[in-house]
């Protein structure tokens, strides 16, 4: 019963929506899926919240390896959360200039547009930004020319690598000024090589989902429930 | 820290020269001319080919760690329809897009002041459920989008008064990074419903939307070397708009990614020497 009901769910939820998108009549019971899945979601929040306390206490309780990272994790969710909740710091919107909350959650001057503008932003910004650091280091030591496809490699990566830049106008404006070679061989390799290798991922990812997508709607496949335990 | 040992350079020197490849375009404001591509002019042609004043949906799916690539792309655009004098609606799949939609509305008020709140542009905010959204502003818009960002009916906002439908809007414009983004938007609004839809990516992201073009998605501009092409289509077409430094942000940071990528050029070739210089001795091949 505990794996039944699920599937059941799940199966049906799912030919509803397969029903409601080739039956223009029943349209409507595919939109009140689509209500029930985003209310459903809003719950998962709390599932992912609580989930992640769980995993953290327990961490800090038994004094792991590490444990002080996660003391860091807690405090920053249940500060954000609470300054997120209660919405310190946000003026009331324009519209309703009486009631104290009806302000946006990230309204300009609040604690939780603070938290966005100057923790988040700059610790999410270099965290993307340290990548540069870390392919200029992987192009010294990994990329290397060991094999013909590896060469293939490395010879369409300088060419799209210097054609993305002034450098490749620079270099081959002596053939033509208004006609960039480099530029044009660089969008020859991503529209007609990479197309092509994108289409036919694209089209196999699509029969791979439809498949999976089949055995979870007849019940064959239950790994999103977890394990049998 | 010796440069050279066993063959391998130090890595400390080579994070210096990245940081001087990157750093010092910045500091010195090094420009280069940029030409647009074919695929910057279609996109360039579907928001500008539009009759003034046609109804855009601006979806902003991407967090501060792709801004260096997708903020000039986003402003670009905003510039563009502001130009234009489109309505624009704004939406954001990611809780990180909505202050990105709010910086974005800043400009909107500061370099074209004509533009009234709920007459000529609308902020939707956020929007939970990932793509579920997308399948219901397809059948009901105002099932999804009740209010705007502040609570406002946006049944009583002249801009989305009548809307019952995404597709009665003119175009979608997707700037985004991963999922839910561009893909979906692609996926459940633009294929199925034949709306027309451009979009700006990162570089990384691009090749793999590149599958979508022409029919499904009419082009896309893909890393910062898209948003300063599509700055100077811009600039081409509307050449008050160069005095504007904001308007070339994006040709801005072209300086950096042009060291950035000759560097890394340099050091796959000097790699490659000194691993085949070894080989041939015989040492660590």
């Amino acid at each position: 019963m505990k794996r039944t009901i699920p599937v059941l769910i799940a199966s049906i939820a799912g030919l509803v929506l397969i029903i409601a998108h080739f039956v223009p009549p029943a349209q409507s019971w595919g939109d009140e899926v689509n209500t029930w899945f985003q209310i459903l979601a809003a719950f998962a929040f709390f599932l992912g919240g609580g989930s992640l306390l769980k995993m953290h206490l327990k961490r800090i309780s038994d004094q792991q390896e590490g444990w002080g990272f996660s003391a860091v994790t807690l405090l920053a969710f249940g500060i954000t959360l609470i300054v997120g909740i209660f919405k310190l710091g946000v003026l009331p919107s324009e519209t309703y200039p009486t009631k104290p909350w009806s302000g946006e959650y990230l309204g300009d001057g609040g604690a939780l547009w603070w938290i966005y503008q100057y923790l988040f932003t700059p610790l999410n910004a270099t965290m993307f930004a340290l990548l540069a650091f870390f392919i200029s280091s992987a192009a010294f030591r990994a990329f290397r020319a060991k094999n013909t496809e590896a060469m293939i490699l490395l010879v369409t990566a300088t060419i799209v690598l210097v054609g993305r830049t002034y450098a490749g106008a620079f270099l081959t404006e002596g053939f033509n000024p208004h006609w960039q070679l480099a530029a044009i061989i660089d969008e020859w390799f991503m529209s007609v090589f990479n197309t092509a290798g994108a289409r036919a991922i694209k089209i196999g990812i699509a029969l791979g989902v439809v498949s999976t997508s089949l055995k979870v709607l007849i019940g064959t496949d239950r790994s999103y429930l977890g394990s049998e335990e | 820290m010796t440069l050279l040992k066993e063959g391998q350079i130090d890595r400390r020197w080579i994070y210096l020269a990245m940081l001087c490849a990157v750093g010092l375009p910045i500091l010195l404001q090094l420009t280069f001319p940029e030409i647009p591509s074919p695929k910057v002019l279609d996109v360039f042609d579907a928001v500008d080919k539009l009759p003034e004043g046609s109804r855009i949906l601006m979806a902003c799916d991407f967090d501060p760690a792709s801004a260096g690539e997708l903020e000039p792309m986003m402003s670009a655009f905003v510039r563009h329809c502001g130009t234009k004098n489109h309505k624009l609606i704004f939406l954001a799949l990611w809780p990180q897009g909505a202050p990105v939609i709010k910086s974005n509305i800043v400009i909107l008020n500061k370099e074209f002041p004509e533009y009234e709140y709920g007459k000529d542009y609308v902020n939707l905010g956020y929007q939970p459920g990932n793509e579920v959204v997308l399948k219901v502003l397809v059948t009901d818009f105002k099932k999804q989008c009740s209010t705007d960002v502040d609570g406002t009916s946006t049944s009583t906002l002249p801009l989305t008064r009548d809307l019952t439908k995404i597709q009665q809007l003119s175009l979608v414009i997707s700037v985004s990074t991963g999922n839910p983004g561009t893909t979906e938007w692609v996926q459940y609004v633009a294929s199925p419903f034949g709306m027309p839809m451009v979009a700006g990516t990162t570089a990384v992201q691009a090749p793999s939307l590149y599958a979508y073009i022409p029919r499904q998605l009419i082009s896309v501009l893909g890393g910062i070397k898209g948003a300063a092409e599509y700055e100077q289509a811009i600039i081409d077409h509307y050449p008050t708009m160069g005095e504007n430094n904001g308007a070339r942000e994006g040709l801005r940071r072209m300086g950096p990614q042009l060291l950035g990528h000759l560097l890394i050029v340099m050091l796959i070739v000097v790699g490659n020497v000194l691993y085949f210089s070894q080989k041939e001795k015989g040492v660590g091949a």
